[in-house]
């Protein structure tokens, strides 16, 4: 049961980092970046 | 073969990449879902990309020029780790797909086994540390990993490059660079299983610090265990589930599952009697 109790508190812990990051709007900061071409990661520089 | 794993992982991969249209037009999704990063390594700028990748998203943050804690990534990357582990790279991940079907091309001589295997392993936390971390938090707005290394990534500037000229006109020394990284990978994954998951995925180098506790994982039945060594035999990521079920190693893949004679491996959710966790 330790190790499954032990998941379950991490993925509350990620659960509660996720709603942070939602209340300081950080999506949007995903997004901006994620829906532009990322000049970096295709190669270009 | 596990046809049935193969074919969750298609499911992932085209899910993840539903964006078909962008593959004919060159353009990229820019709708709402691209604000939620996906669990595996899948380059947001892929064509076909609904959705963002994690390593890039933290990246973005780590080296902004204002830095912000990233909470919501770093959530993300902790649920999917707590509930999957490496499960995410055994079934969901695209690039490891990728690789698989590549592996299965018949190749001069097949190999999973030999001298740098261990110490190579090692690189994917100095890549994880170095090129992920430490560097973008050095050097702001530079993703050190997405722009010296990414193979999703340079697949998505060949994609892009296809259709849209403008992208092509551009391209450089750093774009033949990262073709060569890809080739390598290319070319290794016809010998070696997976090699990119094994020695070069910052992704997975996190998802593995989840595998010893999270939901899904792997439970040995010491009872049953004879100690044939076939689970060890049949792991082509080179882990003895005998000794570390749940290695940071372990992708979930259920090879050893299949191969054990007395069925003493398990892998799912919830716990199970006489169970061995190391």
């Amino acid at each position: 049961m330790k190790t499954n109790a032990a998941a379950l508190w991490l993925a509350i812990a990620g659960a509660a980092l996720i709603g942070a990051g939602i209340w300081l709007g950080q999506p949007a900061a995903v997004l901006a970046k994620a829906a532009r071409i990322c000049l970096e990661c295709v190669g270009i520089g | 073969m596990d046809r049935k794993r193969t074919g969750i992982q298609a499911a992932a991969a085209l899910l993840q990449n539903a964006n078909f249209k962008g593959f004919f037009s060159g353009k990229i999704y820019q709708g709402p879902l691209k604000s939620v990063c996906v669990p595996g390594l899948n380059c947001y700028s892929c064509p076909g990309a609904v959705g963002a990748c994690p390593i890039g998203s933290l990246q973005s943050f780590l080296g902004a020029v204002r830095f912000r804690f990233p909470y919501y990534v770093l959530g993300l990357l902790l649920f999917f780790g707590a509930l999957l582990g490496r499960t995410v790279c055994g079934f969901l991940c695209p690039f490891g797909l990728l690789q698989e079907l590549l592996h299965r091309i018949p190749f001069v001589k097949k190999t999973d086994r030999f001298a740098a295997d261990r110490p190579l392993r090692a690189l994917k936390y100095a890549v994880l540390v170095l090129l992920v971390i430490v560097l973008p938090l050095c050097a702001a707005l530079t993703p050190f990993f997405c722009k010296y290394v990414c193979p999703a990534g340079t697949a998505a500037g060949l994609l892009l490059a296809l259709r849209d000229g403008l992208v092509r006109a551009q391209l450089g020394g750093i774009f033949l660079w990262k073709c060569a990284v890809l080739a390598l990978i290319v070319l290794g994954s016809l010998i070696v299983w997976r090699p990119f998951c094994k020695y070069l995925c910052p992704l997975g180098a996190i998802y593995g610090f989840f595998n010893r506790v999270s939901l899904h994982r792997m439970r040995l039945d010491a009872a049953k265990c004879i100690g044939c060594g076939a689970c060890a035999e049949a792991c082509r990521m080179c882990v003895d589930p005998s000794r570390a079920p749940n290695s940071s190693e372990c992708i979930r893949c259920g090879d050893c599952v299949r191969a054990c004679p007395t069925a003493a491996l398990h892998i799912g959710f919830g716990e199970r009697p006489k169970e061995k966790e190391l």
